[in-house]
């Protein structure tokens, strides 16, 4: 666990201070199923899952896989047919009332209205943080993902690279220890993008949160993650967990361009490819899909 | 608005820090344009009156029976200019009597006052209503539609039944003013655009904002006062216009029908009786309600520079 200390509520810290190696997130059997106009839709089965405390751990899979919705069902902005969730201990919807995680969404979503400050600042002034030191520590924030000089700045006046910085700054303003990114690079062209998921390497590993990163990128989850979990869609199940053995991931700080280009690199690349299109050796047989994601559940 | 869409093109990044020189210049530009624009239409209306009165028959167009263009005598259409000077002169004989213009410019004031209160009272209800709507979805399916069809029902059908409940209104000290069924009517013109422009405002923000608030826990209250109510402001200020221009029709009419002595309605239709004797006299009083249509949209569009932040849209560059 990281040497953080939790800055949620008084209530939060009572429950979580005697377990302090609890899992960031326990979901056990979880299923979630849609009704739609053309019948039921599985968009989850069967899902087990731990989220260490500090643990980066990536979702990728095909549209459709519902790596979102499982993201969402954490978050509790939806709620699971069946199954057990908890976030650190506590029931999905507590831990939102706690604000234990911090979000960040594929689009920024800035209020425009909002300078880039003010939409930092924006869940402080949500919980009644007083203005003094809402105001410091929007300051630490916009340091950190380094848009100090455009703190007066109007949302429509950055460009999308920027828009999604604020909105990382803006979901590590309570200090969360879990972090949920759904897709939040996905609209970013690729120079960008390596940009800002070193600078989350960086900020990760400062702030010692846990993250639950969903991607479509083979390449951003072998970079970022300590486990990269495979999901294959309907029904959406987890088809496999891999352990991200590279060289230099020791402690996240270390990762940074040079892993991109680092063997051990390519080797995880490939695994996770290999995972995600069913087994190399049958690849082009889709039928034995279904049953690896049977054997690994 | 215009200021984003100006913004928009040719910044690819950030746009630099002294950009507000950069994009003054073509929006005065525009504002000068559109104010040319504006001089021009106004020309051209007094080109095709003039023109017409000069070129047109004096009998006016008939097909057949039917009059399909107006006589062009100076009783039906006097000239612009007899207009204008009639305008300055004092208007009655009598000793003192003050100018047209004085008095038409009185006369608006005091139904701008009237139309003032009515779109005041407009955006209460309206905002209240477009409220109840958008935090329960069956209010705005039972409501919606009695609010449509309210404004089916003709103000002339109504005006006199509210001037007769209004007198009988005596609360206290409290009577009821012959203004205020001007202003209540009003009020009942004004209501429904903001009704309409303000729940529409309400309903806007998107679903990753809404979703946003609510992982921060945030409950009805808060996040109507950080998230609804700014997203509300671009689709309210049309509404808010509209509004205002609506109240201004509505009290001149009810001033009409009500009788009500001293605004501009009544003095359109006492100058319209005159016009038989003095054709120029009748049109002071349809040049202020003009103006004061205008003067009326225009405050809201002030209100719209106060508010401009908030009519900014985010944008993936």
């Amino acid at each position: 666990m990281s040497d953080q200390i939790p800055t949620t509520t008084p209530a939060a810290e009572t429950m979580t201070g005697a377990a302090g190696a609890e899992a960031a997130v326990e979901v056990r059997g979880l299923n979630k199923q849609f009704q739609t106009a053309s019948g039921v839709v599985h968009a989850l089965e069967g899902i087990d899952l731990t989220v260490e405390a500090g643990e980066f751990v990536s979702l990728i899979g095909p549209s459709g896989c519902g790596k979102s919705t499982l993201m969402r069902l954490i978050a509790d902005l939806d709620v699971p047919t069946s199954g057990e969730l908890t976030v650190f201990g506590k029931t999905a919807t507590q831990a939102r009332l706690d604000q234990d995680y911090g979000i960040a969404f594929q689009q920024a979503g800035l209020l425009p209205w909002r300078t880039v400050a003010a939409n930092v600042a924006l869940p402080l002034e949500l919980h009644g943080v007083a203005s003094a030191a809402r105001r410091t520590r929007v300051a630490d924030l916009l340091e950190m993902v380094g848009l100090t000089e455009f703190a007066d700045r109007f949302p429509d006046q950055l460009s999308g690279g920027m828009q999604q910085r604020v909105a990382i700054a803006r979901s590590l303003a309570e200090q969360p220890r879990l972090l949920l990114m759904d897709e939040p690079f996905g609209a970013l062209d690729e120079m960008t993008r390596e940009k800002m998921q070193t600078d989350l390497v960086r900020i990760a590993a400062d702030t010692g949160a846990a993250v639950v990163f969903v991607t479509h990128s083979i390449p951003e989850a072998v970079f970022l993650s300590d486990r990269v979990v495979v999901m294959s869609p309907r029904p959406g199940r987890i088809s496999d967990i891999i352990p991200m053995r590279l060289d230099a991931a020791d402690g996240r700080e270390e990762r940074d361009d040079d892993l991109r280009e680092a063997s051990s690199f390519f080797e995880m690349v490939t695994e996770v490819r290999e995972a995600l299109h069913g087994g190399a050796s049958d690849a082009e047989n889709p039928a034995p899909r279904a049953a690896r994601g049977v054997d690994t559940r | 608005m215009t200021a984003t869409r100006n913004d928009q093109r040719g910044e690819v990044a950030v746009r630099p820090a002294n950009q507000s020189g950069a994009v003054a210049n073509p929006a005065r530009t525009r504002l000068l344009g559109g104010f040319l624009w504006g001089i021009a239409g106004v020309a051209l209306i007094a080109l095709i009156w003039e023109g017409y009165k000069f070129f047109g028959p004096d009998n006016g167009v008939l097909i057949g029976e039917l009059r399909v263009l107006p006589r062009t005598t100076d009783l039906a259409m006097p000239h612009l200019w007899d207009m204008m000077t009639r305008l300055a002169e004092p208007v009655t004989r009598a000793d003192g009597a003050l100018p047209l213009w004085a008095v038409v410019a009185l006369a608006a004031l005091m139904t701008l006052g009237i139309a003032a209160a009515g779109w005041a009272v407009g955006v209460i209800v309206g905002v209240a209503f477009a409220l109840l709507m958008q935090r329960w979805r069956l209010a705005e399916f039972g409501l919606l539609p009695w609010i449509v069809i309210s404004q089916t029902v003709p103000l002339i059908a109504f005006a006199p039944i509210v001037k007769s409940w209004g007198s009988r209104v005596e609360i206290g000290s409290f009577e009821w003013q012959d203004w205020m069924s001007v202003a209540l009517i009003a009020s009942y013109l004004a209501f429904f655009p903001i009704t309409v422009g303000a729940l529409k405002g309400l309903q806007s923000p998107d679903r990753i904002h809404v979703e946003l608030f609510d992982t921060y826990a945030a409950g009805y209250w808060p996040t109507l006062v950080r998230l609804r109510l700014p997203a509300a402001v671009p689709y309210l200020l049309p509404a808010l216009r509209l509004g205002a221009a609506n109240a201004v029709i509505g009290a001149v009419v009810a001033e009409v029908s009500t009788g009500l002595q001293g605004g501009i309605g009544r003095l359109l239709i006492q100058f319209a009786g005159q016009a038989s004797g003095d054709p120029s006299k009748a049109w002071g009083p349809i040049f202020g309600a003009i103006v004061l249509g205008l003067v009326a949209a225009g405050s809201v569009a002030l209100l719209g520079i106060i508010l401009k932040d908030y009519r900014r849209t985010e944008e993936a560059a």
